[in-house]
Order: structure tokens, then C-alpha cells, then sequence
């Protein structure tokens, strides 16, 4: 029986053929995925060097290696400044970015984010609660309070989300509206604390809303490298089932994906690093939008391969934008959630522009 | 494709009740047995309910009743062990999916176990293709999904359903947007793949000719409830056909078999 051939194709191959061309496929996209680490760690090692005090970059490096190699002053400034900052850079890229590719899936929407519905948002307020009301608890350190208050709002959020998301007869598309609207109630919250707060505080706030990794210690970046390390293998185990949700709801379920479910724990995952890194940086635009369509240009939406991907993209995207924030006025420390707008504003553009193209 | 062990089931459908939060849309609704290597097909006008009784007998939607296939009750199934032993494909693929066909076949046999078998990635690979070869699209492989055109979806859609090689297959007007060669063929391959592997398929169609042409017993379905049902000669009759579908038409029994439907008319208020 003749299947139509396509205009140009070879002539009908065979199944054996086929396999090859798709192994051969599979081949490209393992060594594209390779190809974006070694990416992630020259941008990595690019981020460590630059900075504004008067270390050539084989000091920095070869202090890395051995902080002996260094004078006290020039060491403090390799370990307690260079080296959090930057890993905290690849962290916060790496985990806003997984976790806005999940929400895409999950949420069948390709514009959903963190930072688009609204987790960053409410991090933002939680931050900005703890800051103006000067609040404390007992056993827990005073510069730990700012990121707590605002990881339980970021999780209160995502909760949020997650209980239109399992409500009957909820449409995904409930879900985005509801998200949109705590962006826009969140950001009125924090825009009036700000007009009631005091000079300091404000300051502060301001920091929050620009989000920045300067302040990042150690104790941040093995947290949110706790986190991640925690939730990416979940997330790898359910990659077939993501891929599976991409072609219809019914579908899945069909073949035998609890929907719900995944949503449910797909959301849980989203929630931990989402609020764990806004918690830490402040909120950093479009990483979470940005990395996993960077990604899925690349590589499709086989999640094997998109979910690693999304987390190398977001990772080298923060790097670069950590490296931009300290090179584009030298000697001036910019917020890096400027810098990542920035970057960020065209490629949006760009995907909303490439979307009608679809028939 | 390797030969598979023929099955002796029957699936049995008796006072199945479902609809959604604010509507009934079957009452207490029974079935006639489907046998194992048997094609039935469900037809009926628009909003019958014909969709809505498939994604019930798939597990996709709360019903009562029973459901039993061998002597397995479906009803109260988790998705995944429904998932073992029957497939759905619904009536649309999504649009603006970045992935390619063979991709989208792979998943489909990774979401779940099928049986007792649970593949390695390298198994449902060969499998897919295999599928592919015999639904005819092998050339669309490594073809995006996002590239083909609506009969092409169609095809994809359908060995995505196919490739698990279920004991009960429904599948929602599965050829609607095919060309007349193309229609032709997937009934014969579905034909084929029943009586090989002792499945049972339940399809919805439109076409009452094709349907006639393929199936072993029609469902005709009418506001939620059996209208007429049997061998496509006893189902499909100018009674019927007017009752159900409100049209004039002559069904003429051919001398090669089959039937031959000649719609004449729409019944106008007086005629009925
Ligand atoms: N998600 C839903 N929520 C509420 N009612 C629904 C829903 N889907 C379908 N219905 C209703 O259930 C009834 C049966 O719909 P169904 O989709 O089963 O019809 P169908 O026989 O498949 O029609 P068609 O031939 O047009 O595909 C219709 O009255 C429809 O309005
Ligand atoms: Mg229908």
C-alpha cells in the first residue's frame, strides 16, 4: 500500500533505518545536553573571575583550587565572596528554571513560571512583612527570618494554586488566571508596604524587588543545593510521565498517568524551589520562563531530556547574567534580577511573537 | 509484530450510569456482550453520548454500574491498572507539541505497564516502529507532531492507542479526518488486529455505511440510551434511521453483501 511520501523524502525507509535515524537523534540530543554543561561551567568559571577588585583571573581560580596560593585578604574575597555568589548563580538559575519547566507541562501553558504566577510575587510580600514588622521567633536566627517568612508565602502560593488546580472541574486555564491575579494583588502588597515603611526598610525592600545575589552565604547555597539535589531525581523519575501529559489530559490518563497526581507532586517539587530560591535572592524575572523554552527549542519536549536541559539553560543564563551584572558598569554591583529582565524582555518577546505560527 | 496468545474474554456492560456535575447524561444503560476479536461500533447523533460512554468504560469518569471484562470488574480500577487492559483514544491530539512521532509513540507505551509486560526504552522503541510500519506512517517517524496535517494527527493518534496493544480498544470517530484510502484502511487494520489478537474494539464513527461495512454489532445510541442495536442489518433500518437520526432513507440489503444507505431526506414534522 502506498503511504504518501513526503515531497523531497527518500523513498520509503525501513523500520530498521528509522531506528537508527532516531538513535542517531538521540545521539545529537545527549551530546547537546553534554555540550550545555560544559557551557554551564565555563560560564561558571567566567562569573568567579569577574569581579570588580584587582584579582587576575588564574589567582581566582588557582585559589579555588588551593587557597594557599593566596594572601588572606585576597582569599577572603575568593571564598567568602566570589565563590557563594556564583554558586549561588548556577543554583538559583538551575532551580527557577526546572521549576518553570514543570509548571509548563503540568499547567499546559507555556507562559507559566514562578515568576508569572506569582510565587515570586508572594515571596516578595513575605520578605517584605518580616522586614517592615521587624518580627522574630525564638531559635531562629534574625537573617533567616527574611527568607522564611517569604518561602511560606511563596509555598502558601503555590499551595493556593494547587488547590484551584485539584478542585473538580477546574480548568489549567483557572489555575494561570488565579496566578496572574496574585501577581498583581502581591505586587499591590508590597508596593504598600513600601509606602508606609520607614527609610531602612525600604532600602530593603527595594533589594527584594530587584532581586540580587549578593548577599548570598553558605549556608544559602548548601540549602538551596539540598533542595536540588532532593527534588531533581523525583522530577527525573517523572519525566515519562510529563512527556505523556503533553499529549492530552485524556490521553494520559488513558494510559494509565494518576493526572492529578503528577499535578499534585509536580507542584510540591515547584513550590520547594521556587520559594527556597526567591527566598534567598529576591525575585529574579523570566529565568523560570527563559531556561525551559531555551531547552525546548533545543530539544523538544521528551522531558528525559528537556527537564536536564532546562536546569543546564537556566543555570548558564544566571551565570552570564551574574557575570553582565558585574561587568556592565564597572566597579558598580548591579542587581542581577535587572540584568536577567534584560535578557529576558526579548526572548519573551520573542516566544509570544513565534506562538500564532501554530495552526 | 509478534503473534499474541488469542483471549476469550467478552466485555459486559450492564446498568451503566455516568454524565458530569450538573448532568446525567446515561441512566442505567446495558450493552449487548462484545466478544474477543469483535468490532462493534458506537453511532448516533451529536451529543448522544457516545463520547461520554467511552471515557466511562475507559475509567476516565465516575460510573456505577458494572463493567466486566473475563470476570474482572473495571469499575473502581485505579487509571493504572485500567490502563492494562484498556486503551481510549479520544477524539483530539493537542495542538503545538514539540515532539516527533516516534517520541509521542514511546511515551505512550512508557506511561504505564501494559499487561504484565513494563518495556525497556529500547523495546517500545522497536515496538513503535513496528506500529508505525503497519498503520503505514513509518515516513512521519521523526516527523514533528506539530508539522502533520489533521488526517495525519489522526493516523498518529491512532497507533499511539494501537501500539499498546490493549484487550479493549475504544476509540472516539477515529477516522473522521481521513481521506477515503486512508478510512478504508485503518478499518481493515483494526479488523485485522481484533480477530489476530482476540481485542475488543469498540469505535465511534459517523459514517453508518463504513460502520455497516466493519462492525459485527452497531450501539446505536440516542439521548443517552440504546435505540437499536444487533448485526448492522438488524441495527441499521429506515425505523431506526428516522427515529434516531431524524432522516427519510432507504437501506437496501446488496447482493454482495453489506449495506447500501440512501438518504433521501430530512423527516419533516408531519412525515413523523
Ligand atoms: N465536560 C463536560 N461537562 C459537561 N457536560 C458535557 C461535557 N462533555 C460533554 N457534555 C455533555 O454531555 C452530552 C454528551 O456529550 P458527548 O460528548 O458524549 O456526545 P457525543 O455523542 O460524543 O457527540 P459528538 O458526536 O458530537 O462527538 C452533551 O449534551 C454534552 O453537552
Ligand atoms: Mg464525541
Amino acid at each position: 500500500m502506498h503511504a504518501q511520501p513526503r515531497a523531497g523524502a527518500q523513498p520509503a525507509a525501513t523500520a530498521e533505518e528509522v531506528l537508527a535515524q532516531y538513535r542517531r537523534l538521540v545521539g545529537r540530543r545527549i551530546a547537546i545536553v553534554a555540550g550545555l554543561a560544559l557551557a554551564c561551567i565555563a560560564a561558571f568559571a567566567l562569573d568567579l573571575v569577574t569581579g570588580p577588585s584587582a584579582l587576575t583571573a588564574m589567582q581566582v581560580l588557582g585559589g579555588v583550587i588551593s587557597p594557599d596560593s593566596l594572601t588572606p585578604p585576597q582569599a577572603a574575597i575568593v571564598w567568602q565572596v566570589r565563590l557563594p555568589y556564583a554558586l549561588i548563580a548556577v543554583l538559583v538559575g538551575a532551580a527557577l528554571s526546572l521549576a518553570g519547566a514543570e509548571m509548563q507541562t503540568i499547567l499546559n501553558n507555556p507562559l507559566a513560571s514562578p515568576f508569572t504566577l506569582g510565587v515570586s510575587s508572594a515571596a516578595s510580600f513575605g520578605a517584605a512583612l518580616a522586614i517592615v514588622s521587624g518580627i522574630s521567633l525564638p531559635f531562629i536566627p534574625v537573617d533567616w527570618m527574611v527568607p522564611l517568612n517569604a518561602f511560606a508565602f511563596a509555598f502558601g502560593s503555590v499551595l493556593l494554586l494547587q488547590l484551584m488546580a485539584s478542585r473538580r472541574g477546574a480548568g489549567v486555564e483557572t489555575v494561570v488566571l488565579l496566578g496572574i491575579a496574585l501577581v498583581f494583588a502581591f505586587n499591590a502588597l508590597v508596593a504598600l508596604m513600601q509606602f508606609v515603611s520607614s527609610q531602612e526598610a525600604l532600602q530593603q525592600l527595594v533589594f527584594w524587588s530587584m532581586g540580587s545575589l549578593s548577599r548570598a552565604t553558605w549556608g544559602n547555597v548548601w540549602v538551596l543545593g539540598l533542595v536540588l539535589l532532593l527534588v531533581t531525581p523525583f522530577s527525573m523519575l517523572a519525566a515519562g510521565r510529563l512527556t505523556s501529559l503533553r499529549l492530552g489530559e485524556d490521553r494520559a490518563r488513558s494510559f494509565g498517568v494518576d493526572v492529578g497526581r503528577l499535578r499534585f507532586m509536580a507542584l510540591l517539587r515547584v513550590s520547594l524551589l521556587a520559594a527556597t530560591s526567591v527566598a534567598f535572592v529576591g525575585t529574579i524575572g523570566f529565568i523560570g520562563l527563559v531556561g525551559p523554552h531555551m531547552a525546548r527549542l533545543l530539544l523538544g519536549e521528551d522531558h528525559r531530556f528537556l527537564l536536564p536541559a532546562s536546569v543546564l539553560c537556566g543555570a548558564l543564563i544566571m551565570s552570564l547574567a551574574s557575570a553582565a551584572s558585574k561587568a556592565i558598569v564597572p566597579g558598580v554591583l548591579m542587581p542581577v534580577g535587572i540584568v536577567t529582565a534584560i535578557v529576558g524582555v526579548p526572548v519573551f518577546l520573542f516566544l509570544i511573537f513565534r506562538r500564532p505560527e501554530r495552526s | 509484530m509478534e503473534a499474541t496468545a488469542v483471549r476469550e474474554d467478552s466485555l459486559q456492560v450492564s446498568h451503566l450510569s455516568t454524565g458530569y456535575s450538573d448532568r446525567k447524561v446515561i441512566q442505567d444503560l446495558d450493552l449487548p456482550v462484545f466478544r474477543a476479536g469483535e468490532v462493534h461500533s458506537l453511532v448516533g447523533p451529536n451529543a448522544a453520548g457516545k463520547s461520554t460512554l467511552m471515557r466511562a468504560l475507559a475509567g476516565l469518569q465516575k460510573a456505577t454500574g458494572s463493567v466486566r471484562l473475563g470476570g474482572q470488574e473495571l469499575i473502581g480500577l485505579s487509571l493504572a491498572e485500567h490502563a492494562r487492559r484498556v486503551t481510549y483514544m479520544p477524539q483530539t491530539l493537542p495542538q503545538g507539541v514539540a515532539l516527533s512521532v516516534l517520541e509521542s509513540l514511546v511515551a505512550a507505551l512508557r506511561a504505564s505497564a501494559i499487561g504484565e509486560r513494563s518495556e525497556s526504552h529500547d523495546a517500545a522503541e522497536r515496538r513503535a516502529v513496528a506500529v508505525l510500519e503497519r498503520v503505514g506512517i513509518l515516513h512521519l517517524a521523526l516527523e514533528g507532531l506539530d508539522h502533520l496535517s489533521g488526517g495525519q494527527r489522526q493516523l498518529v493518534s491512532l497507533a499511539q492507542a494501537l501500539a499498546r496493544e490493549p484487550r479493549v480498544l475504544l476509540l472516539d470517530e477515529p477516522i473522521s479526518a481521513l481521506d477515503l484510502h486512508h478510512q478504508l484502511r485503518v478499518m481493515r487494520l483494526v479488523h485485522d488486529l481484533a480477530r489476530e489478537r482476540g481485542m475488543i474494539v469498540l469505535m465511534v464513527l459517523h459514517d453508518l455505511q463504513i460502520a455497516a461495512r466493519w462492525s459485527d454489532g452497531i450501539v446505536m445510541l440516542s439521548r443517552g440510551a440504546v435505540s437499536a442495536t444487533g448485526k448492522p442489518a438488524e441495527a441499521i433500518t429506515p425505523e431506526a434511521l428516522a427515529r434516531v437520526y431524524g432522516v427519510q432513507a432507504r437501506v437496501e440489503h446488496c447482493s454482495r453483501g453489506g449495506l447500501q444507505i440512501m438518504v433521501d431526506d430530512v423527516v419533516t414534522a408531519d412525515a413523523m
